[in-house]
């Protein structure tokens, strides 16, 4: 590595920690802006949600990308405690909303991927036997909308909460229901929707930030993943080695 | 009506491997070659942004759109055939380069049993041997026919690689070195040794240095960078057609490459002989008809099949008495028998590796074992492979581990580079009721049928599976894992999970016109002006990856049509043969 790359490392990773203290993201506050949070931040209950940090509007670092292309604000808070329970922040690391995975989501559902542009979706269409793969008439999108829908459907059915309130273990309780894919949607089995959050969500935590998770490399952090290297001919023979991550931003800005 | 253009020499169909090494070999001789390829054309240039696993491994970036073509898929004839509408099992090369773009590059030769597949297992074990639907035939061409031609393919791609001490002969070394042995490889290597077994570097298409091939075409030394099968290699360290085969051909001034035109029929004067395709500009929508000399279908395994069934071309297989050859004898690769390693306190360099890293041992591959005693016939390489574990896709745990939550993700990170994963990769036997037709419901975005796979594992499969996936576990318990996760069924075929894109079979080869489609200069029995060349050829897959067998193949056709244009007429004496079904 050269001593340029070095240097626009740590400018990178320096950039990464103040923009990780603004946005108090590293504390673990939910990322929604001031006036959108307090509206928010009422459930159907009338009461508050958890606090929502308030960001500087004029912070030089702050992330533009955090904003919605899909979501509405309801299915974005669901996501983001859901994930949050799928990959729970702990010692190893950040979680879910640290690393903004459900920013990372709503993004994707927004293009191709959302709406199966590159899928097969002609009909007929017929359940077919498991062997057959995914036979369902409904893009991700709608799955998605079902599926947060039912959470909270679910949640509110069971503990008379939005599921964004409830506890950990509550939360996880929900999850289970849908996992095991005994909860009965409109459309997708609930199975099938979890299947598709789940990787959403590891998706979310380990793809290059360049899509919106991964805030600051910290997924390939916690699991000692370079990232984008150029070469590993110096270290393919040796014992395992740590090497610091780097992002594809730094191979187009070089 | 569509726009008649000059005649040419030969025509492809398809852009990959086999058209590539097709389209250099004729453009040398001097004959004219029009290549027509579905997807765009691409440069090693375009690769700068490569590193990116969301893109390519997970979106499959560099593949076909299966919103206009797919293919559907049933377990058997009693089940509705229904499309695969997301990838799984298979992914399918589209562009300039096909999949020789984003494969591996792990390359082998097939064993001499191999090509003499039924007869060698008739006179070792006796006809009883072959249960009754296995369809299993010879290739019509034997290890030291092909062997040449493996050398040639070999030289071209500069594949590195030391000798497999039970594989066949060999009459040149390979051109580069084996690839660097990474210290869990040397673990393998130790325990293999340990019991008896005869491990070996793997070959690859990942250059071990820096090489310069006959065709004087020089490429740089891979860089075990870690994004490579998916993925095209941005160092062109990687053999594929775009940086080996089609400057070759550019450079001789005789080939013109059409992209974005998709061929939808071979055209026919009905007496036996192509007279050139149709195809339609996917940018304009123009329909075109080139007519040509020569007609070279290389546009992969489904697709061999399907043009030739929508051109009306050969006899259809019928899967009820066994007659007719197109769409016959499709198989796969047994991949699933494997064992998974968990080590607790040692970590290895797993982000890294290289598409074709990797060690192996042959010591139950192919009749190298004797099966006297065992019920099934064959087997496959077992090989410890280091590609490079992305983290997407990679999130390995113990089994009874949870699959969300933080113990999965505290087991996840803690093995992600403590895991090591020894797998077989078994031979896929040919079965009567396995086979490639066109779909009575489904249509491309053209309005054709889409083609139709029915396909299931059987006995065979599921005991080779099994057998594998223990002597997988032996060797993980030697190399010292604290915890061994090992396949104990063999589930049904499943088209949803990824298992490998090693699909043969539909258009095979063989010495007898009555059981086979091509001969062994891959010409068609009954269209000696058409050469169906690919994997399609293959009449059962062996215990190894297809394309350097595939690459081999496409050297000996390219020698067929020279020979063909020079004294016309079929390049073999076809034979009655008595392994007819
Ligand atoms: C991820 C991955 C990893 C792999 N790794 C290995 C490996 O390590 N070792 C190994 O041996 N094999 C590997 N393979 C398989 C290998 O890629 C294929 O065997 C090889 O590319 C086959 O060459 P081909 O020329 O027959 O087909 P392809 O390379 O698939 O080329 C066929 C071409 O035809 C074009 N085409 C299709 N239909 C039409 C039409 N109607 N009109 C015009 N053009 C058309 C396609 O767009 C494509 O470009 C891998 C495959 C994949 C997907
Ligand atoms: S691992 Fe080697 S051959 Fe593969 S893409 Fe990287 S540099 Fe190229």
């Amino acid at each position: 590595m050269s001593t340029n790359d070095q240097k626009s490392l740590d400018a990178i990773d320096s950039s990464r920690r103040k923009f990780l203290k603004n946005s108090g993201i590293a504390a673990g506050g939910i990322a929604v802006g001031g006036a959108l949070g307090s509206l928010l931040g009422i459930n159907g209950n009338g009461e508050p949600a958890a606090p929502a940090s308030t960001t500087p509007t004029s912070n030089p670092t702050e992330n533009h990308n955090q904003a919605l292309m899909y979501f509405t604000p309801e299915q974005f808070a669901i996501t983001d405690a859901a994930t949050e329970r799928i990959f729970p922040e702990d010692d190893n690391g950040p979680g879910a909303k640290e690393l903004l995975i459900a920013y990372y989501i709503d993004h994707q559902l927004a293009g191709g991927w959302g709406t199966g542009a590159t899928e097969y979706t002609s009909g007929p269409f017929f359940p077919g036997e498991p062997t057959q793969g995914y036979q369902g008439r409904l893009n991700r999108q709608q799955i998605f909308t079902i599926g947060l829908k039912g959470i909270q459907d679910y949640s509110q059915k069971t503990y008379q909460k939005n599921f964004p309130q409830l506890t950990a273990e509550e939360q996880d309780a929900v999850l289970t229901e849908f996992a095991d894919g005994n909860v009965t949607l409109s459309g997708p089995t609930s199975s099938h929707f979890f299947s598709e959050l789940r990787a959403a969500t590891l998706e979310g935590a380990y793809a290059d930030p360049l899509y919106g998770g991964n805030a600051g490399m910290a997924g390939w952090e916690m699991k000692n993943f370079p990232g984008h290297q150029m070469s590993y001919l110096n270290i393919i023979e040796e014992e395992f080695t740590e090497i610091k991550p780097q992002a594809l931003n730094s191979q187009h800005n070089h | 009506m569509a726009t008649k253009l000059p005649k040419t020499d030969a025509v492809i169909i398809g852009v990959g491997w086999a058209g590539g090494i097709i389209a250099s070999e004729l453009t040398k001789e001097g004959l004219k070659v029009v290549g027509i390829e579905r997807g765009n054309d691409r440069k090693t240039e375009d690769y700068f942004m490569m590193h990116d696993e969301l893109r390519y491994a997970q979106r499959h970036g560099m593949m076909q759109d299966l919103s206009k073509e797919t293919v559907t898929f049933r377990n058997n004839e009693g089940m509705r055939a229904l499309p695969m509408r997301r990838y799984g099992s298979f992914l399918l090369g589209d562009g300039v380069g096909g999949a020789g773009v984003h494969w591996n590059g792990q390359n082998f030769r097939f064993l001499p049993y191999d090509f003499e597949l039924r007869s060698q297992t008739i006179e070792k074990y006796g006809e009883d041997k072959i249960p009754e639907d296995m369809t299993i035939q010879d290739w019509g061409i034997t290890y030291d026919e092909i062997e040449p031609y493996y050398d040639q393919y070999e030289k071209m791609a500069g594949i590195s690689g030391e000798d497999n001490p039970l594989g066949g002969h060999r009459s040149n070394p390979f051109p580069t070195p084996p690839m660097k042995k990474t210290v869990n490889m040397k673990l393998f290597e130790e325990a293999a040794k340990k019991l008896g077994l005869n491990p070996y570097v793997q070959p690859s298409a990942n250059l071990s240095e820096d090489y310069t091939n006959p065709d004087g075409i020089s490429r740089v030394a891979c860089q075990y960078c870690g994004f490579c099968e998916r993925f095209g290699c941005e160092y062109g360290a990687k053999a594929d057609p775009i940086v080996t085969v089609l400057p070759v051909a550019k450079e001789t001034g005789n080939f013109e490459l059409r992209p974005h035109s998709y061929v939808t029929r071979i055209l026919h004067d009905g007496n036996g002989k192509a007279t050139g395709v149709l195809y339609t500009d996917l940018n304009t929508g123009e329909e075109f008809e080139q007519p040509a000399d020569i007609v070279v279908l290389t546009s992969y395994v489904f697709n061999n099949v399907r043009l030739l069934l929508l051109s009306e071309l050969g006899k259809v297989y019928n899967p009820a008495d066994g007659t007719g050859s197109i769409g016959k004898n499709y198989a796969y690769q047994i991949r699933k028998g494997k064992a998974t390693g968990f080590f607790d306190d040692k970590k290895f360099n797993m982000f890294a590796g290289a598409g074709g890293l990797g060690i192996l041992v042959d010591d139950y591959n192919g009749d190298n074992f004797d099966h006297t005693d065992l019920d099934f016939i064959h087997g496959g390489m077992i090989i410890h492979q280091q590609t490079g574990q992305r983290p997407i896709a990679n999130n390995p745990v113990p089994s009874g581990t949870p699959s969300w939550g933080q113990e999965f993700k505290d087991a996840s990170i803690k093995y992600t580079n403590s895991t090591l994963t020894v797998s077989g990769e078994g031979a896929s036997m040919a079965f009567k009721d396995h086979y490639l037709d066109l779909d009575p419901t489904y249509k491309d975005s053209f309005g054709d049928p889409l083609i139709r796979l029915t396909y299931d594992f059987k006995e065979q499969d599921r005991k080779l599976a099994k057998y594998l996936a223990q002597r997988c576990e032996e060797i993980l318990v030697e190399m010292g894992a604290d915890h061994v996760d090992t396949m104990q069924e063999l589930e049904p075929y499943d088209v949803a999970v990824y298992q490998s894109t090693h699909n043969t079979g539909g258009v095979i080869m063989g010495a007898d016109p009555e059981t086979s489609a091509v001969n062994s200069y891959l010409q068609m029995w009954d269209v000696e002006n058409l050469f169906v060349v690919g994997a399609s050829a293959f009449p059962q897959n062996a215990g190894y990856n297809p394309t350097g067998t595939v690459g081999a193949l496409s050297y000996r056709a390219a020698e067929g049509i020279v020979e063909y244009l020079k004294n016309g007429g079929g390049l073999v004496q076809g034979k009655k043969e008595k392994q007819s079904v």
